[in-house]
């Protein structure tokens, strides 16, 4: 965090903004600065990375995107770099990691999120991914979600 | 499952990001999609209603402000699992919880200011429930880009 303002911002912010015209303007007054201020600060985020984009976050069920699937992969560690990025690369992928194995339950390093309008689509994808690891996939399992429980996103300062 | 329109449709799709920052942000993306500013603001409050969107604003990504973010997994017996479910998302650090068909059943991501704040939070959740949390910190991120379009 830059400072205590970008704080106070994320915090009147992580909920999402004001639905009026001047949302900035509306922000700035609550926050005790100047408008410009506030989107010169905004701006640098969104230049920083800091803020990942400004938009809308559909709720997937919402819009038809019913299934979705955790696909998760046993690939050897000398390896799953190069095979990561290269899954990570297909138009399909929304998210693709590489996380710790849980030894003995949990075999598996590489994460990639798939979303369908079926299951079928889903497994159909996660066979091109199969594909794409061949030999250097030693195991995989689809984690489909059956349930949201919460989405709610980042809330600091609770 | 709400009905949308070819508006939503369009709204969803391009609005997933781009956002602009300026006076009358909701009047230059009316604009894009073809409506006016007091017709977008009045559907995105609609759509937010009906939880077709979750949220609308900006997306922060919690690593770069000095925080961390982690999945996380829980295998929670059926008959206790409401129960769980209530006491996992009360915690503010929960930000997403979903329900996954695998003996680890429960899976969430905590989001938290500091990295401190995870084992912490593992702590009181762990205390809370008396089940194991299994945490899946990212340790290298290929992609991310979720941006889906309407398909109904």
């Amino acid at each position: 965090m830059r400072d205590a303002i970008d704080r106070a911002i994320v915090i009147a912010t992580q909920r999402g903004l004001p639905l009026v015209p001047r949302p900035y303007h509306a922000l700035a007054a609550d926050l005790e600065i100047t408008a410009d201020e506030l989107m010169a600060r905004l701006q640098a985020m969104v230049d920083s990375g800091v803020i990942r984009r400004i938009g809308a976050v559909p709720n997937h069920y919402a819009i038809g995107w019913t299934a979705n699937g955790m696909t998760v992969w046993d690939v050897p560690d000398d390896r799953v770099d190069g095979l990561g990025s290269r899954v990570g690369a297909l138009d399909f992928v929304t998210h693709c990691y590489r996380r710790p194995r849980a030894l003995p339950a949990w075999p598996y390093n590489l994460f990639a999120m798939v979303h369908g309008a079926s299951r079928e689509e889903v497994h159909d994808k996660a066979e091109a991914i199969r594909s794409l690891l061949g030999e250097d996939c030693r195991g995989s399992d689809i984690l489909f979600s059956s349930r949201i429980l919460k989405k709610t996103g980042l809330r600091i300062g609770a | 499952m709400p009905d949308l329109d070819a508006v939503d449709r369009r709204l969803v799709a391009r609005l997933q990001g781009g956002f602009p920052i300026c006076e009358r942000p909701y009047a230059e993306a009316a604009a894009d999609l073809g409506i006016d500013e007091g017709e977008l603001i009045v559907r995105l409050g609609r759509l937010l209603e009906a939880r077709v969107l979750t949220r609308f604003g900006p997306m922060y990504q919690v690593e770069r402000l000095g925080g961390a973010f982690v999945l996380a997994a829980l295998a929670v017996p059926e008959e206790c699992y409401d129960a769980v479910a209530e006491a996992v998302n009360a915690r503010p650090e929960v930000a997403h919880n979903y329900r996954r068909e695998h003996a680890l059943n429960m899976w969430f991501v905590l989001a938290t200011e500091t990295p401190e704040g995870i084992p912490a939070a593992i702590g009181k959740i762990e205390a809370a429930i008396g089940l194991p949390v299994f945490a899946f910190p990212k340790e290298r991120e290929y992609f991310v880009e979720m941006k889906l379009e309407a398909r109904v």
